[in-house]
């Protein structure tokens, strides 16, 4: 009997360890997690900065003081202690992101979460973005400066890392129950491929080579031209290229392969996108240019940045940063202030490769059997074996679609070439830009930037302003890379690049101000080819139109520029989709919808109805003419919004305009009714199930937390107005980044503010304290502390020393 | 003092003192111990570590959040669907207190088997 009791008790014991040492699922190691001493408890704290750290390899004492939203201000006495600091600092409060952010660019995620991730690490794998990392940190590596100062950031970090203890491990690795790993160079290079994934991934070719197959020349030639009817470019139209003399390639006559397969890649939010614009001196009231940058991307919690001032004696730089690189991306000094916009740009091409035979060992180019290297890809998954992936590279790129990856043809395979995996020293731009002083060191810095290509916009206290549109473009043959190209054919490859002193740019415009957002790049004066795959047309031409109203403007004016929720793109289709309806047809109900949208002032504000329906109405009625590209068999292309509203306009008889799946033959009035009556009933459901549909609530925006949007770490509901295609481009998860407005007064008059908190810790309260000042369009003063200046109002300081 | 006293209160001082070194599962070998040198009979033997761990656990949480005003507790109350720090915080006294309380009978247990052993 004793025996027994004991036997049993033994095993209740090893039970309750095991169930409570252990993750279930998606429940943590319940013992660890819930413990006083080394659960989430020990996460519940609010950042407050340790007086003193002792960091290895530092060679001087760093000072760093914390405002009031817990932006670090950092003071050193040379690069490599900055550097240090940084990185410290950085991890200090978004470690977990750091990694998480890294591990994604790498496709390392099954490693924390198991098999679910499987598919979205081999596409990872399969898009090169381990390689491309690999090639930019052996550019990096080639150039010693800036790979010292990396090493001295990745001490910074891994200080950090060293010096915690498990139980303050940030929270995110107790739920998901994994322990941070060492920092490297390499991670930094993995996350620069991220931002390049995320802005510089985009392109149809694949989608397009399928489009023109199934409608035709003529027909893809009017859906998708390569200059929309308005065009406001980033370039002035003004501008005159007679000081370049370009590099001609001729186009080949050859044929293009017209198969493509069904199923690609997901594509980054199309939304990715950003606002910068500028006035000089002359156009400024207080006689000093004014810059404005607005970010948009994906409304991530810990957020995408981390903002910081950055200072030694030889320089004073403040702006926001990305966990994990060096130096400031987006700010200004004492002398510049620079903003980036994405210079979108068809920068990633596919070549059908021909294979020997199914042992893929060898691919045909230029009449010859040219061997195929592979990159053997081990993905590691928790709690499974590791998946071996074995990827074939050409010498245009991996070979991402075969027969092991959404193909079954063994002799066919489709290579990317993208010039992510060039590799480039961005880093160094990044480090050059936060010492330039004036338009030649800004021009020097931009250089030696490769992907994602950036609309760098400029302004300098001597009253420089400029824009360059900088990255490394392929030059193209007019029409290459919109569609699949032949592998096999040399013509068809990449026949070099637009040298760097030809990339589009303007210094000082005769107009006063500089301004990008997303918009085509250059009018069709400009000697090289540059098509369009999906460039912005509104924004663009809502903030020029701004900028050219007035004499003169001043920050408030940017402040309401940045907050303005106008909708061009409403005001050109709505007035032809009302005249379509016949309102004495329509039921009470339908009516009362209908006087609605009539009386609506095109403004996407929170307490607008209109926007509601409107936005209902008008993505009913693009579904339904371009019901014809509804296909599951191969992956189409839908016209971009600009040529929708152009062909609903102007050609309102089109054949496009009929439903395929109807006898009769409809025209856009039949279409837009047809949506009208839907969008009614879509509008009232929604009315009966959660009440009313002002703009604020129907839309939602929210931020998620950076993990699958982990509701209880994510900020819903917030009530803010805007949408893709206003200057204040917030939709439901996804807008300004950071808002930043920088005078260039001496010293710099600066505002900012963005969707998150400088702490990626969900028990602190500097989680997400900015969110509620950046949803109702206010912005924090910032604080620009000169060199060696004690801060103005008391601060939390901290002081870093060199360990013995 | 009685039995119940002793266990009760070394279970709690051995939690707290095993915390600064072991993981979470120093109240499994608190009570462990507390259960050999202060054997108890029948409930008991679990009631009481149960109770001392589940104080322990309870108030110890209790004051690390309220010092943040519960920031990260309310959204782990969610997050574990329990929706109430007050919920979360008994949630952790219970699987703290339901280690120890098991820990503390195999102690019991293990001391018998022990004494029976012929000598």
């Amino acid at each position: 009997m004793k025996l027994f009791k004991f036997l049993l008790s033994l095993i209740a014991v090893i039970a309750v360890f095991y169930a409570l040492n252990n993750k279930f699922g998606d429940v943590p190691p319940l013992g660890h997690f819930l413990s006083p001493q080394t659960g989430f408890w020990q996460n519940e704290e609010s950042d407050l900065p340790a007086e003193t750290l002792s960091i290895e390899g530092l060679l001087d004492e760093v000072k760093v003081y914390y405002d009031d939203d817990l932006i670090p201000h950092v003071f050193a006495q040379n690069d490599a202690d900055l550097y240090t600091a940084q990185g410290y600092i950085t991890a200090q409060h978004r470690l977990w992101q750091m990694e998480f952010q890294t591990h994604a660019a790498a496709g390392r995620l099954s490693e924390i979460i198991g098999e679910k991730a499987l598919n979205f690490d081999r596409t990872q794998r399969r898009k090169g973005m381990v390689y491309g990392a690999e090639q930019a940190l052996a550019k990096m590596a080639q150039d010693p400066e800036t790979m010292s100062l990396i090493d001295a950031y990745t001490n910074g970090v891994n200080n950090y890392i060293n010096s915690l203890n498990p139980s303050k491990y940030p929270v995110e690795y107790k739920l998901l129950d994994y322990k941070p790993e060492l920092w490297t160079p390499t991670k930094t290079a993995l996350l620069l491929m991220y931002m390049t994934d995320m802005l510089a991934a985009r392109d149809y070719d694949l989608e397009f080579t399928n489009t023109l197959r199934k409608f035709g020349k003529q027909n893809f030639d009017f859906l998708f031209p390569d200059f929309f009817d308005v065009n406001d470019p980033i370039i002035p139209k003004e501008r005159d290229w007679s000081d370049i003399n370009p590099v001609k390639v001729e186009v080949p006559f050859s044929e293009l392969p017209k198969d493509a397969i069904a199923n690609t890649f997901e594509k980054p939010d199309p939304n990715n996108g950003s606002n910068n614009w500028a006035v000089s001196a002359a156009k400024s009231v207080s006689g000093n240019p004014i810059l404005a940058n607005d970010p948009h991307l994906s409304l991530n919690i810990p957020s995408i940045w981390y903002v910081m001032q950055l200072a030694t004696s030889e320089r004073n730089t403040y702006g926001a940063t990305l966990p994990g690189a060096l130096g400031i991306v987006i700010g200004f000094n004492n002398d510049i202030a620079w903003g980036a916009t994405n210079a979108t740009r068809d920068v990633k091409d596919w070549y059908k490769i021909t294979f020997k035979d199914s042992t893929r060992q060898s691919y045909l180019h230029d009449n010859q059997w040219k061997q195929v290297t592979y990159r053997t890809e081990i993905i590691k998954q928790r709690n499974a074996d590791s998946y071996i992936d074995s990827v074939a590279y050409t010498h245009h790129g991996p070979v991402s679609y075969d027969s092991s990856f959404n193909t079954n043809n063994e002799l066919v395979g489709y290579a990317m070439q993208w010039t992510a995996h060039i590799g480039g020293n961005n880093q160094r731009t990044l480090l050059e830009l936060n010492k330039s002083k004036n338009y030649n060191d800004y021009k020097e810095a931009i250089k030696h930037f490769v992907a994602p290509a950036q609309n760098f916009a400029f302004v300098s206290r001597e009253g420089d302003i400029a824009l360059w549109i900088q990255g490394q473009f392929p030059n193209k043959w007019e029409g290459q890379g919109k569609f699949l190209m032949d592998g096999s054919n040399p013509e068809h490859d990449w026949q070099g690049f637009i040298p760097q002193e030809h990339n589009a740019h303007i210094l000082n415009p005769e107009r006063g101000f500089i301004s990008s957002a997303n918009q085509h790049p250059v009018d069709k004066s400009y000697p090289y080819y540059v098509f369009n795959d999906g460039y912005e047309a509104y924004r663009n031409r809502i903030i020029n139109d701004f900028l050219r109203s007035k004499e003169k403007f001043d920050i408030e004016d940017f402040k309401n520029l940045q907050n303005n929720n106008f909708s061009l793109k409403a005001s050109e289709a709505l007035p032809t989709m009302l005249n379509y309806i016949d309102p004495n047809k329509l039921s009470a109900e339908q009516k009362r919808i209908f006087d609605e949208i009539s009386n609506w002032n095109y403004l996407n504000n929170t307490n607008e109805v209109g926007t509601s329906i409107f936005e209902t109405w008008f993505s009913k009625l693009y579904e339904l003419m371009w019901d014809e590209f509804d296909s599951e068999a191969q992956a189409l292309k839908k016209p971009f919004t600009y040529q929708t509203i152009y062909i609903l306009n102007n050609y309102p008889d089109h054949e496009f305009m009929d439903i395929v799946d109807t006898p009769q033959k409809e025209t856009a009035k039949e279409l837009v009714h047809q949506s009208f009556i839907e969008t009614v009933n879509t509008i009232t459901d929604w009315q009966n199930k959660n009440g009313s549909y002002n703009w604020e609530r129907y839309k939602a925006t929210y931020v998620g937390h950076l993990l699958q949007g982990l509701p209880a770490f994510s900020r819903f509901n917030l009530p803010i107005g805007g949408n893709g295609d206003n200057v204040n481009a917030t939709k439901k998860n996804h807008g300004p980044s950071w808002k930043m407005i920088v005078e260039m007064s001496n010293p710099p008059k600066a505002f900012g503010i963005y969707p998150g908190g400088q702490s990626g810790n969900p028990g602190s309260k500097y989680y997400d304290n900015l969110i509620d000042d950046w949803a109702a369009g206010n912005y924090r003063k910032i604080i620009f502390m000169q060199f060696p200046n004690e801060p103005e109002q008391p601060m939390n300081s901290q002081t870093l020393k060199p360990k013995n | 003092m009685k039995s119940i006293h002793k266990n009760f209160i070394a279970t709690l001082i051995l939690g707290l003192l095993f915390s600064f070194f072991l993981p979470w599962w120093n109240v499994m070998v608190a009570a462990f111990v507390a259960g050999i040198l202060f054997p108890l009979k029948k409930w008991l033997a679990f009631f009481t570590p149960f109770l001392a761990i589940f104080i322990l656990w309870s108030f110890q949480t209790s004051i690390i959040s309220a010092s943040n005003d519960f920031i990260l507790a309310k959204k782990i109350a969610q997050l574990l669907y329990v929706n109430n720090t007050i919920l979360l915080i008994i949630l952790t006294g219970i699987i703290g207190g339901l280690a120890a309380g098991l820990a503390g009978v195999y102690g019991k247990q293990f001391l018998n088997i022990l004494k029976n052993q012929p000598q």
